[in-house]
Order: C-alpha cells, then structure tokens, then sequence
C-alpha cells in the first residue's frame, strides 16, 4: 500500500454519507437547545417570579421586608417575621443537624461493621425519600403531642430561664420547635450522606499515619478526617440549610401559621416558603398574589446566595484536593 | 514462679484514660446519631402502616369521596390525577433531561459542559415552592394563547411544574451514567465508519439505558411525592375522576395535605392510607432503581 493513495481527512469528509452530515449537525443542534433551554429555565423562573412580586415591590418597596403585618383584607403586607422565622427554623435545624451528621458519617465510615454500613447507610438514605406531605402529617399527629406533652415541658425545665426556650403559659401543639425538628429529620439524610462520602475518601495513608501516631479512633476523626475534607462538610450543611429554607409544605403543616412572632420556640410561628403553601387557597386579590410572589423572591435570593455559595466551597475544595 | 511485676503498668492513666474515655464517648454519641436517624424511619413508617392499613380497602382506590358527612369512600379521583401529573411530568422531563446530558457528556466544549452542569444543581435547589409560583405565574395567572394553557389550574400546569424538578435529576443522573460508558466503545464504534450521532444513539445510549431508567425512577418517585409545585398550579379540582389534561385534577399529595388539617377524622384516615400508598410507592420504587443500578454496575464490572 502507498502512502499517497491515502485520502486526507479533509478529502474524506467529503465521502460521508448525506444523512450522517446531518445526523451529526442535527443531533448536536438539538441536544444544544435542550441544555439550553434547561439553562434558560433557571432564568426564566428568577426574571418570571421578580416580574410577578414588581406590583407588590412597587407598593411596599423594600420596607416590606422590615414591615411586620398579614392583613389580607385592608391590603397591608410585610414579611419581616417570616424572614425571622425562616432564618429560626432552618438555622436551628442545621444546628441539630450538622453535629447529627458528622457523627453518623463517622459511625457508617469508621465504627460500624461492613455487614452493618450498607444496610444503615439505605435506610438513612430512604429517609430523604419519604414526601415531606408524609412527613408532616406525621408531624401534625406524632411529633406535635409528643412534642408539647415530653420535650417542650423537659426542655423548658432545665433551660426555661433563656426566654427562647420559656414555658407558654398553654400548652400549644403547632410550634416553631416541632417545626425545626420536622426540618431536622429531613435534611440529616442529605448531609449525612454527603459526609460519610467525604470520610470514605480520605486517603487511607492519612488515617494510618494518624492511628499510628497513637491517636484513637475519635482523635483521628477530630484532627484528622474531619479538616482534611473541612470545605466538603461546610457545603454539605449549606446544601441542608437550602433544602431547610425552602421546605414549605411539612413546615405549614406543623408551625401553626402565626405571626407575629413569639419569643419562645413553643409558639406558632411562620416562613416565608410556609406562608406561600398556606395562602393558595385564600388569595384573591393582584396585591396579595403578587405579596406571595415577593415572598417566593426574597426566599429564591436566599436559596440561590446558599447554594452558588456552597458550590463555590466545594469547587475551592476540590481544587484543594487536586492541587496536593 | 511468679512473674515479675511489669515496671510500667499497662493500665491507662490519667492522660490516656481521658483520651480512652472521651474516645469511648465519641463513639457512642455516633451510634446514637445512627440509630436515631435509622429510629426516625422505622417510627414513621410505623405509624404511617398502623394508621394508614385500617382505611385501606378496595373503595380506597376505585371510588370517589363520600358525599359531605358521611363514612367510606375513596381516593380514586386523586390517584388517577397523581398518575396523569407524573405521566406528563415524565414525558416532559425525560427526553430533555437526557438530550440536555447528552449534549454536556457527548458534544459540549469543558467549559460549557461545566456551566449546564452548574446552572441544573442551581435548578435543583431553587424550592418546590417557589418552582410552583412561577409555574402558576408563567401560565395559570396569564392566559397564554395555546389550547388548555389558559386562565386557569390544569394537570399540564401542574405537570409543567413537576417536570422542572425532575429535569435536573433525570439530566444529572443520565451525566453520570454516560461518563461510564467506556471510551473504547465508542472508539470501537467510530473505528468501524460509524458517524458519531450513529454513536451516541446506538452505541452509548444502549449502554447507558439501565443508569437512565434507574435516574428516572428515582426522579418519578420525587415528582409523585411533591405537594408544592401543584398547589398554585393544579390544587382546586372537583371530586370526580378526570383524564382530561386541561382540566385541574386533585393528587394523593394534595389529598394528604389538605386533609392533614381537617379536623374529620374519616378525612384524617384517608390522609394516613395515602400516606402509606405513597411512601411504599417511594420506597419500593427507590429500593428497586438501586437494587438494578447495583446489579448493572457489577456485571459492568465483571464484563471488564
């Protein structure tokens, strides 16, 4: 064979079929538009959702957000105590959360047995499976008169001299503490996960070197594991606190819909993601439709601040990683 | 003969019996943790199964609510909306979740890759809420001019809105199932004379069908399960079966959700044996789709 009878690659371009020019052009066309359109899906619900809360912002401006009134029928709307509540609820159930998680990543990478890790990793997984729906209305019939029959009295007995954790002088079942402990159970599966992910990847030298060094099992998680994958654990609570914000079906069903806000956590209370899921029946008029709206806004800021914020940890982590 | 006292003794003291403890306490207080969240599961799957079984009969699914104020009936109507709303969300879903991780995985420069990449985990964690607001401002507050898309809440609004959740899921999901498909398959393929769109569909898509089915599952099983995205786009619904895509139909979540709070407690019992349909559902479904993803990736495995 001589070398020269060879076609060059631009020749053999020209031997392919019609339908394979096209196929190839067409298919990587139409796949684009579909990446695309995704893309434009996230831009289109933020350019949509500030579109619809502009009559509202165009009446309240921003003293909406440090107004503190619900008052459908005179048309008077501030969302001060739902952003309070908001930030209450999911912060306090990201502080019960995050140890909860460190420490069953520790458990399901370190402790339990193999024949063990499996089984218990599935089912804390099948948690983030139950529908939130199910999760409440659990909430509203178990964790609720559990709640104000054992925990609150046990709780405020020891720590009622903190105004956040007093005694009310009824005892209520709809409360912003039911509601923090609804939000734990349901993102402790996701951060959970994520760290024993990150503890499963820490390279095996490191734990060696460090059991090695005389350490125990809890000294290495402590000055080992645990800031080696630091940026990892970070970002998955940020990932937990997101999904916490933005839950508002499980949380209207057990918060109890109230504002204004109480001191204690054994009050009702409310969120912004709540208030929406709670309003969709009772909203008439454009103002408070376009109300909820600027609701839905405000929550889509501070959902889209965590998340870019926890994906920006992350990449700065693998970076990290990747660097040595 | 006795042996010699150890000069050292080798029982901890002090220092060392402090870090023996706090070790020892450490990995207790993970246990706990375990079995609390392992606990938090079995507790409400029992109380789901121990409310929900007792409403559980065959009028349960096949007939409709009882007439004000009166025993029995079922939840036939919100069953059969349930499927018509996951049916459209899938149809929607699917085939631009895959094409769109077709595109990142087959076609796309590393730089754009990582942005579609980027913006979907930010579709993924906008809320379910907030997805339905725009939903509902996107075509049930504004009559837009195509059939059934107009004034008002219909099961296409409300598949719309589900829809939107699973496209990040199912597109992630066929992303990664696709980076597993090996090089040399489709250098196989190529080697033969075949033309890279032949490729995609006939070689890596083929390979890939068991990772796609199984992220469109576990993404079916999320979408059946979510209240917020139909509350403003497909809630208010009569209380008859309706196939009708254009018409607003009721769903189990809905069902669950409204009569949570209704202090009946035929109604309440309704809401636990849905409860149960649904979270069985769920589980089975995301049980199964990881079963089969496990067992494809160990033939993969030893294929190799």
């Amino acid at each position: 064979m001589e070398a020269a009878s060879v076609p060059a690659p631009a020749a053999l371009g020209h031997t392919r079929r019609l339908t394979d020019r096209i196929g190839d052009v067409a298919l990587h066309v139409i796949t684009a538009l579909a990446a695309l359109l995704a893309v434009v899906t996230v831009f289109a619900i933020i350019w949509r959702v500030f579109q619809g809360a502009w009559p509202a912002f165009k009446v309240f401006h921003l003293s909406f957000l440090s107004d503190n009134v619900w008052n459908a029928p005179q048309s008077q709307f501030g969302a001060r105590d739902l952003i309070i509540g908001t930030i209450v609820t999911s912060f306090g159930a990201v502080l019960l959360a995050a140890p909860l998680s460190i420490a069953i990543g520790f458990f399901l990478s370190e402790l339990a047995p193999p024949a063990v890790r499996g089984p218990v990793g599935t089912l804390i997984e099948m948690l983030a499976a139950v529908p939130s729906v199910v999760i409440g209305l659990w909430g509203i019939f178990v964790l609720a008169p559990f709640d104000a029959q054992h925990a609150q009295p046990f709780l405020s007995s020891f720590l009622g001299w903190i105004p956040i954790f007093s005694d009310g002088q009824d005892k209520v079942e709809s409360t912003v503490f039911t509601a923090i402990v609804v939000l734990t159970i349901m993102i402790i599966p996701i951060t959970s996960s994520i760290c024993r992910e990150l503890f499963v990847g820490v390279p095996n030298e490191l734990e060696e070197a460090s059991i090695g060094l005389g350490a125990t099992r809890w000294e290495m998680v402590r000055t080992v594991i645990v800031p080696t994958v630091r940026g990892g654990v970070v970002a998955a609570v940020i990932l937990g606190l997101g999904r916490a914000l933005g839950e508002a079906i499980a949380v209207s069903q057990v918060i109890g819909n109230f504002i204004p806000l109480k001191t204690s956590i054994f009050q009702p209370g409310d969120t912004l993601a709540s208030r929406v899921a709670g309003q969709y029946q009772g909203a008439v008029t454009n103002l408070q439709i376009s109300a909820l709206i600027y609701l839905a806004a405000i929550l889509l800021v501070i959902t889209f601040i965590a998340n870019v914020g926890a994906q920006r940890i992350v990449k700065r982590f693998e970076f990290q990683k990747a660097g040595g | 003969m006795d042996a010699p006292a150890p000069a050292i003794s080798l029982k901890a003291t002090g220092r060392s019996r402090r870090r023996l403890f706090s070790n020892r306490l450490a990995e207790l207080g993970a246990t706990i943790a375990a079995a609390l969240a392992v606990g938090a599961l079995v507790i409400l799957i029992w109380s789901v199964a121990a409310r929900g079984l007792d409403a559980l009969n065959w009028d349960f699914f096949t007939k409709g609510p009882a007439v004000f104020g009166q025993a029995g009936g079922g939840v036939a109507p919100a069953l059969v909306g349930s499927l018509l709303l996951v049916a459209i969300a899938t149809a929607i879903a699917l085939p631009f979740g895959v094409m769109a991780a077709i595109y990142v995985s087959e076609f796309a420069p590393n730089r754009l890759a990582e942005q579609v990449r980027l913006w979907l985990d930010v579709l993924n964690g906008f809320p379910s809420i907030v997805i339905g607001i725009f939903v509902f401002a996107l075509c049930v507050k504004v009559s837009v001019p195509v059939v059934g898309w107009g004034h008002h809440q219909s099961a296409f609004a409300g598949g719309l809105a589900l829809a939107i959740i699973m496209l990040p899921l199912v597109a992630r999901a066929t992303m990664e199932v696709l980076l597993l498909v090996p090089n040399h398959l489709r250098e196989a393929s190529y080697a033969l004379g075949v033309s890279k769109w032949q490729t995609v569909l006939r070689v890596v898509l083929p390979t890939s069908f068991g990772g796609i089915l199984t992220g469109t599952t576990l993404a079916i099983a999320r979408a059946a399960g979510e209240t917020a995205p139909l509350l403003f786009t497909c809630a208010i619904a009569g209380q008859v079966t309706d196939w009708n895509p254009t018409h607003s139909v009721n769903s189990i979540p809905l069902m669950i959700f409204q009569n949570s709070e209704s202090p009946d407690p035929g109604l309440q019992s309704q809401a636990w044996a849905g409860a149960f349909v649904l979270i069985m559902f769920v589980l089975i479904t995301s049980l199964t789709a990881r079963f089969l993803l496990d067992r494809s990736q160990k033939k993969q495995g030893l294929a190799r």
